[in-house]
C-alpha cells in the first residue's frame, strides 16, 4: 500500500491498477444485476424461474433420457425422461426420407458441397475466393445430379425425396432463387416503365395476398389443368417455383423499404458522374440497400424455411410429415414430444445460424457513417 | 455579354476562348402546375466562372441541374459542348461524362472508401485501368489536401474535408465544366474556408464554373459574371465589381443589402 499512497514528481506518476471494486466480476455483477430494487428483485424472480424450468429440463431431456430401446414400452421401462430411441431408430429416415439407401452418400456430399459452395458468399477474407466463387456458380449443377441422379449416376424421383434433407433443398433453393428475383422485382416496381411497374406490383401484391398453402395447392393440383395434357411437371419442381416465387415477393417489399432509406443524393452523385442505371445500381443504390435490408431478408429467409414444413400438406414427406408415419407405428405410438422437439432443434440450429451471420454481415458492412 | 466576360478575363489574367461551352436558349421548366424556370437565356464561354446568387427558390439551383439533366426541361434548348439535351440517353450520358458536378450534402458513397469513391466513375465509365485510376485519384487527393485520409470512409470525414473529396471525385472525371450546388452551404464557418481555397485554386486553373453560392468574397474573387435569379428568372448578370457596386434593379439592391449587411 505504502507506494499507491506515495508522491511522485509531477510528469512521473505510474499508471496504477484500479481498485477492484470499479472493475471485473464484482464490478459487472453489481452494474447489471442488483444495480437498483427494481432489478434486484428481477434478478432473483429470473433465477428462481431459471431452478425451476432447467433442472427438470436436464432431466427429461438428459438425465432420464433412453437412447437404447426397441420400442416406447421398453423406454418406459428403462427410464422416465425422453425416449430418444425413437429418433435413433427412424434417424436416417428423417434425414433422408424414402431415398434409396445405397445413394445416400451422394445426397451427404451434396449436402457437404453445400457448405464448400457457401464459404466464398459468405466469407470474403477467405484465400482463392475467385476459385470458390466459380465453383458455387456450378454448383446447383452438381448438386442437381448428385440428388437427381443422370451423367451416368442412377436416377432417382423426387418422389422419394424425404425428411431434413427435403426441408434443405426446398430451403436452399428458395433462398437462392428468391434473393435475386426479389431485387428485380423491387427494382421493376420503383420503374419509371409504367408497364412494368403494374406487372411487378400485380404479381407482389398478388402473391402477399395468398396464403403460401394456397400456392402450393395450385402447384399440385390446379397447375395440371393449365398445361397442356400430357406435359409432366415434377411436382417438386412446381413447390421450388412456388416457395420462390412468394418469398421474392417478400424480399421485393423488404428491398424496396432499403431502396427508399437510401438518400436521393445517392442517385444524383452516381448520374452526375455518369454511370447508368445497371451500374448506379449495382455499384451505389444496391449494396447500401440491401445492407440496411439484412435483417428483414434474413427473416424472410427464416420464414420461407420454416414454412417449408407446409409442403405435408401435399404429400411431400418432409421431417412433420415422417413424423406423422412414424407416430403411426404401433412400437412408437405417442412419441409425438420427442419427435417434434428434435425436428425444432434441427429448425433453431439452422435459423439460429443465419440469425447470427446476419448480424456478423451488419458488423462487418458497418463503415461508421452513422457518426 | 462575350465582351464584358472576355474583357474581365484579361482583367485577372484568365483566359477565356471564345468557344461556347454552354448555350441555353429560351428554357422554361414547370415542376407541376408550377413555372419554375421562365425563358432563361445564358452563354457560358469555355474558361468562364459564373456566380449565381438569388434568394431560395429562385431556381438557381433548378437551373443549373438542368445542365446534367438531374432535371428536365420542357421547353427551349440546352447545349452542352454543342451537343443538345434531350430524351437521347447516350447524349446525357456523353454530358455527365464531360460536366462534373459538387452537390451541397456532399452525396459522396457511404459505402465505399474516399479512393474508391474518387476511381469509382473513371474505372467504369471511363473504363481506366484500376492502377491509372489510383493514380490519378491520389493526384487530385493531393490537390484538394487530403491525400491521407485516402482510406478512410466518408463518415469518418468532416464536413469541409467530405466536400473537398467530392470535388476531387469530380475532377478525377476531368470534366470540361464544373457546376457547384452550394457547395458550402452545410458547412461550419472554418470549413468554408478550406472548400473555398480549393475552388479558388480550381479556377485558377482555367475551369469553366458555374458556381450557386452566397459567397460573396468568393465571386468578387474569381467570378467573371455573377448572375442574379429571382422568381425563375435571371433579373440580372455583370461583372462582379459592377455587380456588387451599381446594382442595377431594385429586386437586386434588396437582395444584396440583406446578404451584405450582417
Amino acid at each position: 500500500m505504502a507506494d499507491e499512497t506515495a508522491k511522485f514528481a509531477p510528469g512521473t506518476h505510474p499508471d496504477l491498477k484500479p481498485p477492484v471494486a470499479s472493475t471485473g466480476a464484482i464490478k459487472w455483477v453489481r452494474e447489471n444485476l442488483f444495480s437498483s430494487p427494481t432489478n434486484t428483485i428481477l434478478t432473483l424472480v429470473s433465477l428462481y424461474l431459471v431452478y425451476l424450468i432447467f433442472p427438470p429440463l436436464y432431466g427429461w431431456m438428459i438425465h432420464d433420457a433412453v437412447l437404447n430401446a426397441a420400442s416406447r414400452n421398453e423406454c418406459q421401462e428403462l427410464g422416465s425422461g425422453a425416449c430418444w430411441a425413437v429418433v435413433r431408430v427412424r434417424f436416417s429416415q428423417l434425414m433422408y426420407g424414402f431415398y434409396p439407401e445405397e445413394l445416400r452418400w451422394r445426397v451427404d456430399l451434396a449436402f457437404v458441397l453445400l457448405f464448400v459452395a457457401l464459404i466464398p458468399v459468405l466469407f470474403d477474407k477467405v484465400p482463392h475466393r475467385g476459385y470458390g466463387m466459380i465453383f458455387t456458380v456450378f454448383y446447383p449443377v452438381i448438386a442437381y445430379f448428385l440428388l437427381w441422379g443422370g451423367m451416368g449416376l442412377e436416377p432417382v424421383e423426387s418422389s422419394k425425396f424425404g425428411g431434413f434433407m427435403l426441408t434443405v433443398t426446398i430451403g436452399v433453393t428458395g433462398i437462392a432463387l428468391s434473393l435475386p428475383i426479389g431485387i428485380l422485382l423491387a427494382l421493376g416496381r420503383q420503374s419509371n416503365l409504367l408497364v412494368l411497374k403494374a406487372i411487378c406490383i400485380c404479381f407482389i401484391e398478388f402473391i402477399r395476398g395468398v396464403p403460401l398453402i394456397t400456392l402450393l395447392f395450385v402447384a399440385s393440383t390446379l397447375l395440371n389443368y393449365f398445361l397442356p395434357p400430357g406435359t409432366y411437371f415434377d411436382l417438386l419442381l412446381r413447390v421450388f417455383i412456388m416457395v420462390t416465387l412468394f418469398a421474392a415477393a417478400y424480399i421485393a417489399e423488404v428491398v424496396r423499404g432499403g431502396l427508399q432509406a437510401i438518400p436521393k443524393g445517392q442517385t444524383e452523385a452516381a448520374q452526375a458522374l455518369g454511370l447508368n442505371y445497371w451500374r448506379m445500381m449495382g455499384l451505389i443504390i444496391l449494396p447500401q440497400a440491401l445492407k440496411i435490408s439484412i435483417p428483414g431478408i434474413v427473416n424472410t429467409f427464416i420464414g420461407l424455411y420454416k414454412d417449408t414444413t407446409l409442403v405435408v400438406i401435399i404429400g411431400l414427406l418432409d421431417p412433420i410429415g415422417l413424423s406423422q408415419a412414424i407416430l403411426a407405428d404401433s412400437k412408437w405410438q405417442g412419441l409425438s414430444t420427442e419427435i417434434y422437439v428434435f425436428i425444432a432443434i434441427f429448425f433453431f440450429i439452422s435459423c439460429f445460424s443465419m440469425s447470427r451471420y446476419s448480424i456478423y454481415l451488419e458488423k462487418k458492412l458497418h463503415t461508421g457513417h452513422e457518426r | 455579354m462575350a465582351d464584358v466576360a472576355a474583357a474581365n478575363g484579361q482583367k485577372q489574367g484568365m483566359r477565356i476562348s471564345e468557344e461556347v461551352a454552354i448555350q441555353i436558349v429560351g428554357m422554361h421548366k414547370w415542376y407541376g402546375e408550377f413555372h419554375v424556370l421562365k425563358d432563361i437565356n445564358l452563354t457560358v464561354q469555355r474558361g468562364e466562372r459564373i456566380v449565381i446568387c438569388g434568394p431560395s427558390g429562385s431556381g438557381k439551383s433548378t437551373m443549373i441541374r438542368c445542365i446534367n439533366r438531374l432535371e428536365e426541361h420542357q421547353r427551349g434548348k440546352i447545349l452542352v459542348d454543342n451537343i443538345e439535351l434531350t430524351g437521347n440517353l447516350k447524349n446525357i450520358e456523353h454530358i455527365r461524362r464531360e460536366v462534373g458536378m459538387v452537390f451541397q450534402h456532399f452525396n459522396l458513397f457511404p459505402h465505399l472508401t474516399v479512393l474508391e469513391n474518387c476511381t469509382l466513375a473513371p474505372i467504369w465509365v471511363r473504363k481506366t485501368p484500376k492502377a491509372e485510376a489510383v493514380e490519378a485519384a491520389m493526384v487530385y487527393l493531393e490537390r484538394v489536401k487530403i491525400p491521407e485520409q485516402a482510406q478512410k470512409f466518408p463518415g469518418q470525414l468532416s464536413g469541409g474535408q467530405q466536400q473537398r473529396v467530392a470535388i476531387a471525385r469530380s475532377l478525377c472525371m476531368n470534366p470540361r465544366i464544373m457546376l457547384f450546388d452550394e457547395p458550402t452551404s452545410a458547412l461550419d464557418p472554418e470549413m468554408i474556408a478550406e472548400v473555398l481555397d480549393v475552388m479558388v485554386g480550381l479556377a485558377e486553373s482555367g475551369m469553366t464554373m458555374l458556381c450557386v453560392t452566397h459567397e460573396m468574397g468568393f465571386a468578387r474573387k474569381v467570378a467573371n459574371r455573377v448572375i442574379f435569379m429571382d422568381g425563375g428568372e435571371i433579373i440580372e448578370q455583370n461583372e462582379p465589381e459592377e455587380f456588387f457596386n451599381n446594382p442595377q434593379s431594385d429586386r437586386t439592391k434588396l437582395f444584396l443589402s440583406q446578404i451584405l449587411h450582417h
